[in-house]
């Protein structure tokens, strides 16, 4: 019962099961009605010949006598395979014919015989029970006759329908199993193969993939959607471990230096102006700390993130001229010479406060490197230019730039090149314009202004609202 | 000023009380949503310290409830949680400002004192006068003296922030927040640059100095003459 049980719950015996019993079925009902429709039609083909015989006997009674209609009577009813014939007298006696019995009530009632009824013939040396279909009529003088057909012929035609019929479901049977042999074993095998990998992956090796089968079948579409979930999956740890291992690096070296501080400046016998100058620095550390920890959890949460919940439509235009508004006192100051160029609308749909974050991060650092070393006049150049399918956000300086080995190193978090280790910064800023970047499927590139950086993001424009 | 904290972390309670009280306000605990929504009902408080996340009822559904009351107690936020939805989320809950931990003892006083001085002088005033400052905000003219000042339309935001919660100190975060709606830290101090930008307009050739630095906090607009 257990065993039955366990057998039903496996897809590939289920839908073999109803395959069998529906297409069985169907075949059941298309049977039935052709036999049906074949007997009714063979049953007016009987009839038709009888009625023929007996107007062609009426000729012949009206052109003879009844001697002569008895006599043709007898003559055919002795050919061979012929058909029913029966002259009785009033008390039911058989005269003539080629019926030796019948059931005493057919004769009592003229016309045509309700069913099928049995009779017995001349001849008739097996045992079958031969059935027919008569029509009943009276002769002048009292006499009664019968004529009919014998039901032999139908009769094969119902029971090599039968046969066929069992023989059809058998075969209907045989199909339905053998069917669940090739294909539903077929389709387990690929399951239980399936899901053996997947519980291997969940036992810990994330790199594993499930096995494909290269016929592209479902099975195969199934499993190369795993595998790109897995993908994604094993990203996310990938990108969790990094942050884990960065906190570890990158955060502990500042806390130590934090820590040392305070003990510093405890153990010493310091002046209560020493004190002072040592919280100070303690908390302006600190407030470095949470900086970065603050950065660090905004471009996890980037590239986690969802690009519904704050996506809006806007013109980029207006994100840039903000920025370079915010900026332009400070570069005035610095006396670099920081000038925008903004295509007149760049409608794209994204998260406004962090594309303006990425321009403020790329614009502050523009700004910062363009000062150093630059014997030129400084120069930041903020552009906004579109090309057919994408919004570029450039920012170029003619400072120092990155050598080309480094551009995309720098992406990565933390990375700080050896020059920039003294000034204040979290390395942080660009991995969080790549990471905006990736969030609005855009793209993030570095290149050389020759000489200074440029910096490039590209983000899809949105065309669904564009005329 | 009467202030209710809510707050679990006990040890930071304890710390932000005694730095309110040392400012010379009054200030009071709750440790749990429910008793300090209690007290939010029946207390005439000037301002509500709500910590986001409170142990059983969290802090936006003392936030909402309150409001349902009826109450219109200025609340500032303080949560743990990174700044992006979070924010939306508690202002959206009826806080009226936010602020993430870690913070700063004097961003937090800057805040919840404009809080408080908002309730009192509302939004619709239609001159501010600090001196002999002046801002008309229909017609958009600055005065000083008499003088009219011409400002470019974000020095004009920037001196009506200031204005409007005059003599109060305001952070740099704050400045970023309402006049330029920037809810990110740049690293570099861009607005120290705007601010010094405004003040060679508004004070320069004059005696007193309106517009002033607090150092490690902001600034602070206000005239000794009233």
């Amino acid at each position: 019962m257990v065993r039955i049980r366990a057998l039903w719950s496996m897809t590939a015996v289920r839908l073999s099961l109803i395959y069998t019993l529906v297409f069985g079925l169907f075949a059941v009902a298309l049977i039935t009605y052709t036999t049906a429709n074949t007997t009714r039609l063979l049953l007016q083909q009987t009839q038709r010949a009888v009625n023929d015989e007996i107007n062609d006997l009426s000729l012949i009674y009206r052109s003879g006598s009844l001697s002569r209609l008895i006599r043709v009577i007898e003559r055919r009813a002795r050919a061979p395979g012929a058909s029913l014939y029966l002259i009785a007298d009033s008390s039911g006696r058989i005269i003539a014919g080629n019926v030796r019995d019948i059931e005493p009530g057919i004769l009592g009632k003229k016309g045509w015989t309700k069913e099928p009824f049995p009779y017995e013939g001349f001849g008739h040396d097996d045992e079958f029970v031969h059935y027919a279909v008569a029509r009943v009529f009276d002769l002048p003088g009292g006499l009664r006759a019968l004529i009919g057909r014998d039901l032999g012929e139908p009769d094969r035609f119902r029971s090599i329908a039968r046969r066929s019929l069992i023989l059809a479901l058998a075969i209907m049977v045989l199909l339905g199993i053998l069917t669940w042999v090739f294909v539903g074993r077929r389709a387990l095998r690929r399951i239980d193969s399936l899901s053996l990998s997947s519980k291997r992956i969940m036992a810990g090796d994330l790199q594993e993939r499930l096995p494909l089968s290269g016929s592209g079948d479902e099975f195969d579409r199934l499993s190369a959607n795993l595998n790109q979930l897995l993908g994604r999956i094993s990203k996310l740890d990938e990108g969790l471990k990094q942050v884990s291992d960065n906190i570890a690096h990158d955060l502990k070296t500042p806390l130590t230096r934090l820590r040392n501080k305070a003990e510093h400046t405890l153990s010493a016998d310091a002046s209560k102006a020493a004190y002072r100058k040592a919280m100070e620095e303690i908390i302006s550390e600190s407030d470095t700390l949470i900086r970065t920890f603050n950065a660090l959890l905004m471009i996890a949460r980037v590239e986690a993130g969802s690009k519904t919940g704050d996506f809006s439509t806007f013109d980029l235009a207006s994100v840039l001229f903000d920025v370079h508004e915010l900026y332009e006192p400070l570069a005035e100051e610095a006396g670099v010479e920081f000038t925008i160029t903004a295509a007149p609308s760049a409608l794209v749909r994204g998260n406004r406060e962090l594309l303006g974050q990425a321009v403020v991060n790329l614009v502050d650092n523009a700004l910062k490197y363009a000062v150093e070393e630059n014997e030129n006049q400084p120069r930041v150049w903020l552009e906004l230019t579109i090309d057919e399918f994408h919004a570029h956000i450039i920012v170029r300086d003619n400072g120092a730039g990155i050598p080309e080995a480094d551009r995309e190193r720098v992406k990565d978090r933390f990375v700080r090149l050896d020059k920039s280790r003294t000034k204040p910064g979290t390395g942080l800023g660009l991995s969080l314009v790549d990471a905006v970047a990736r969030l609005h499927d855009g793209g993030f590139v570095l290149g050389d202004n020759e000489p200074g950086l440029v910096a490039d993001i590209m983000i899809p424009l949105d065309k669904s609202t564009s005329r | 000023m009467k202030i209710l904290l809510i707050e679990d972390d006990l040890e930071a309670a304890d710390y932000l009380m005694t730095s309110l009280k040392e400012v010379g306000h009054v200030a009071e605990h709750a440790a749990e949503g429910e008793t300090g929504l209690a007290m939010a009902i029946d207390g005439d408080y000037d301002v509500l310290i709500v910590d986001r996340m409170l142990p059983k009822m969290d802090g936006i559904s003392v936030i909402s409830s309150l409001r349902k009351e009826g109450i219109q107690t200025p609340v500032l936020i303080l949560s743990a949680l990174s700044q992006v939805d979070d924010r939306v989320t508690g202002l959206r809950a009826g806080g009226d400002d936010y602020l993430p931990k870690p913070y700063a003892f004097s961003e937090l006083l800057a805040r919840i004192e404009v809080l408080c001085r908002r309730r009192v002088s509302g939004e619709s005033e239609t001159n501010y006068v600090v001196g002999d400052l002046e801002m008309d905000r229909l017609a958009h003219v600055v005065r000083r003296n008499g003088v009219e000042i011409i400002l470019q339309p974000r020095e004009y935001r920037l001196l009506e922030y200031l204005m409007k919660n005059a003599g109060q100190v305001v952070t740099r975060t704050m400045l970023l927040e309402n006049v330029w709606d920037y809810h990110f830290d740049p690293q570099t101090n861009v607005i120290d640059v705007h601010v010094s930008r405004l003040r060679s307009k508004i004070d320069k050739d004059f005696d007193e100095q309106l517009l002033q630095t607090v150092r490690g906090t902001g600034y602070i607009l206000k005239s000794e003459k009233g």
